[in-house]
């Protein structure tokens, strides 16, 4: 079971378990639906941008462990970052996820994040681990109203 | 109905000339030798003999399949019809024996009945669009069920949208049945076919698809079945069922992917326009016009696969050697055991509780998502699914996203019954 655990990380099970900014956000001014059609995922991720900077974040949805643990440690880590950072977080994440580091950092910038570093050995579960974190892009580059995994 | 009586009487004397296996008891069926039969169940999943639960996707397939397309492929291939020389002709021997297989599977009174299709999704599409163009028009009804997989819903959404004809949806208890009533009030004067799953994909409930046959005929409306799980769990006879058309598809009846078959009523089969066009549907051709060729190759446009037909045949014979009743009582046991076995999982709800069942226990857990379930039981080597099943409005019935389903083949175990639910103790433990 060492595998498993590592793909199911104990700080990963309680984001599961107790997601947090999990909530609709009043006067979010990005919206924008993620939906994974292999298993049914949806988030709906809200943000609020001042000055460039992510002022707020939150996401609502239903999903497995990997996805929802992925959409709350998400949200807490980008509050404060501005678009740039949160862009060069979503390379260095994507990296991790799929076991092909493609961010200009090292990861270390993902702290706490680094825990979804198994789900590579999973190519399955990536679907689910960058679920929220397309939704962001999409948000932050103001383009798609919904992005699909597919 | 006496014409169809005589009929059936008819059929089932042709039929018993064909060496059918008698159902046999329990102990007689030997699991060991089918499970040898089976080269891929010969192997470790991330450290554990595999326990493929994953039969309703689709089934693994037997030695004899394999060997009877590698016999095709390596002796036989060339293309069919109108070929004058030896292998043209002995492939052509081989797609009209599968199709002989095949007609003698379902009981068809005749091989003009049964058009060879790439799956049940094609057979369905084919008849949404040939029967749909020929039947159907605005104002019209097309009656399915809330328990269809999306490639019954789909296909008669689109004829829908191309003839402005609406889709009636009849309604699903809680257990997962089909409220008849509610089905018999919903067939109007405007209904012109019925289309509904005879054991469905995601409950495994087992509907009474001859008395919603009689239902549907005393109203001259004529109806089509989704077969595709039913025809590896239940023996099919279309002259029994009265059905007018019958869709299943090769791959979960322990044949090859790319093959299906679809049986059609002659008399309604005449009357439709051809799905496709092409060389082998046609009589003669000129740019003034042209002749369709007479059943089934009306419906057979290009060159079909024919190593699949041959694999289905081959996979026809094998079930039938072993007796799809001596299947189906060997699915019962595997599934009242495993009922029984998962009830005992703390916090595990069953989707789909209907009072007939076959093959398939779809089911969720407390605060673990299918998709987890999915992806521990695999690291212990055991395979299910985990999703919506292409059944998305059914989920919604019952307030899930998806479920983890566990579907049952000829070769499965007892034991592989126990490694499933001792793999759902250990999902609870990853998730305590």
């Amino acid at each position: 079971m060492g595998d498993l655990r590592d793909l199911y990380q104990e700080v990963i099970l309680d984001h599961s378990r107790k997601p947090r900014n999990f909530r609709p956000l009043e006067r979010a001014d990005r919206r924008v639906e993620g939906f994974n059609p292999l298993c049914g995922d949806r988030v709906t991720l809200f943000v609020r941008l001042e000055n460039g900077e992510v002022r707020d974040i939150s996401f609502q949805g239903s999903g497995c462990a990997i996805s929802t643990a992925s959409a709350s440690m998400m949200t807490e880590k980008l509050k404060g970052k501005t678009t740039q950072e949160a862009m060069r977080l979503f390379d260095e994440f994507h990296g991790l996820v799929t076991g092909k580091p493609g961010g200009v950092g090292n990861g270390e910038e993902l702290g706490k994040l680094a825990v979804f570093s198994g789900v590579c050995e999973f190519p399955i579960r990536v679907k689910c681990a960058t679920l929220a974190w397309h939704a962001l892009k999409a948000a932050l580059t103001g383009g798609a109203q919904s992005v699909s995994t597919e | 109905m006496s014409g169809s009586e005589r009929i059936l009487k008819a059929g089932a004397q042709a039929d018993a000339s064909y060496p059918r296996s008698a159902p046999r008891p329990g102990a007689a069926f030997d699991i060991e030798a089918i499970r040898r039969d089976f080269p891929i169940l010969q192997q470790s999943v991330n450290g554990h003999p595999l326990v493929y639960l994953d039969n309703a996707a689709t089934t693994q397939k037997p030695k004899a399949v394999v060997d009877a397309l590698e016999h095709y492929y390596t002796r036989d291939n060339a293309n069919i019809h109108r070929g004058v020389h030896e292998l043209s002709q002995r492939a052509t021997a081989a797609y009209e024996q599968a199709r002989e297989k095949a007609r003698s599977f379902v009981n068809a009174r005749s091989t003009a009945e049964v058009l060879f299709v790439r799956s049940t999704t094609e057979a369905i599409n084919l008849i949404a669009h040939s029967f749909g163009a020929a039947r159907v028009s605005a104002g019209d009804e097309i009656l399915l069920t809330r328990m269809e997989h999306h490639s019954n819903i789909v296909p008669w959404q689109m004829l829908c949208e191309r003839q402005g004809a609406r889709l009636q949806v009849a309604p699903v208890n809680d257990r997962g049945e089909l409220i008849l009533e509610d089905f018999e009030r919903l067939l109007s004067p405007k209904t012109r076919l019925v289309s509904l799953v005879h054991l469905s994909n995601a409950l495994g409930t087992v509907n009474p698809v001859k008395e919603i046959i009689s239902l549907a005929h005393r109203r001259g409306v004529p109806v089509l079945l989704d077969g595709a799980q039913a025809a590896a769990r239940i023996p099919i006879d279309v002259q029994d069922l009265d059905c007018d058309f019958y869709a299943l598809s090769g791959h979960k009846l322990y044949g090859p992917t790319g093959i299906g078959i679809l049986y059609g009523k002659s008399e309604l089969l005449e009357t439709m326009p051809p799905f496709l066009g092409g060389g082998d549907m046609i009589s003669s051709v000129t740019f003034e016009k042209t002749l369709y060729n007479k059943l089934p190759n009306k419906f057979e446009a290009g060159t079909p696969h024919v190593a699949g037909a041959v694999g289905l045949g081959a996979a026809i014979d094998y079930v039938r050697g072993i007796g799809i009743e001596a299947i189906a009582a060997h699915e019962d046991e595997l599934l009242r055991h495993a009922t029984e076995a998962v009830s005992r999982v703390s916090g595990l709800r069953i989707i789909g509780t209907a009072r007939e069942k076959a093959g398939i226990l779809s089911f969720v857990m407390d605060g673990i998502h299918p998709h987890d379930i999915g992806t521990i039981l695999d690291q212990q080597g055991i395979a299910i699914r985990a999703g919506h099943h292409c059944t998305q409005p059914l989920m919604e019935q019952f307030g899930v996203p998806a479920t983890a389903r566990a579907s049952f083949g000829m070769y499965n175990t007892l034991a592989e019954v126990d490694a499933l639910v001792d793999g759902l103790g250990k999902v609870r433990e990853v998730f305590a």
